[in-house]
């Protein structure tokens, strides 16, 4: 069952990507996770939005739809979506070091949310846009406080 | 964000700080090629002591450098890399073309 939920809009600017990746990791603090879980989040939703920029709307100006939701198995569920080109092909642009933008990309973007996350989805449309849903199970630690 | 170099004899240290993504990455990399085409080191040491966040921009940054330094034939090493940075660099495979320091 759905606990709480949040949803931002931000423009594809890349001062963007820090504001967002704050913006998600305070959501998720309500989940009293490890500072490597923060990190892994931070990571995983960063590398998201970066590829909005950088592939989706080729850092020009477009809509970064997010949505965070948090479930009462201690389940944090992030979506990240934009209406820009779209990929496609899917299993290609998931491959560790593929990149089509060469030069300081290190095409790791998947690999880390892959990596970083316990479950990625990518759903996309050529013209349409991308979906991206990342989920992450956060460990439960007792309090004092029970 | 900011970026401290240091030239000692033929070893170029850039102090890296604050948080790298793909918005910081552009201002570190001129600042640090800056150096390096200034004073042709034969070593050039990244540090990462006070980056406190980073994803794969930073891989993209140091795998940059990397192509660079290896037109001149100077080495690259990577130290002060704190954990949740190391975690990322380690996923990279980066340690076969930089000499990476730090534990996860």
């Amino acid at each position: 069952m759905i606990k709480n939920k949040f949803t931002m809009t931000v423009l594809s600017r890349s001062a963007n990507e820090s504001f967002v990746r704050a913006t998600v990791s305070a959501f998720a603090l309500q989940l009293d996770p490890t500072l490597e879980e923060i990190s892994d989040i931070k990571t995983a939703v960063s590398e998201a939005v970066t590829n909005c920029i950088v592939h989706a709307y080729k850092e020009q100006d477009g809509n970064i739809y997010i949505t965070g939701e948090i479930f009462d198995d201690n389940t944090l569920k992030i979506k990240i979506r934009d209406k820009g080109c779209g990929i496609e092909n899917i299993s290609k642009a998931m491959e560790p070091l593929f990149t089509t933008v060469g030069g300081e990309r290190a095409g790791l973007g998947f690999a880390v949310m892959q990596s970083f996350m316990d479950g990625i989805k990518v759903k996309s449309t050529v013209n349409k846009g991308t979906t991206v849903y990342l989920t992450k199970k956060i460990t439960k630690r007792f309090s004092v406080n029970g | 964000m900011s970026v401290e170099i240091n030239v000692t004899g033929e070893v170029v240290t850039a102090y890296l700080s604050g948080e790298l993504d793909h918005h910081t990455a552009k201002d570190m990399r001129e600042s640090i090629d800056a150096a390096i085409e200034l004073n042709m080191p034969t070593l050039v040491v990244l540090d990462f002591k006070g980056i406190t966040f980073m994803d794969s921009s930073g891989i993209g940054l140091v795998m940059g450098r990397y192509r660079i330094l290896q037109k001149t034939g100077a080495d690259l090493h990577i130290t002060g890399t704190p954990p949740n940075i190391y975690k990322v660099f380690r996923l990279s495979g980066i340690e076969k073309l930089a000499k990476l320091e730090g534990r996860l």
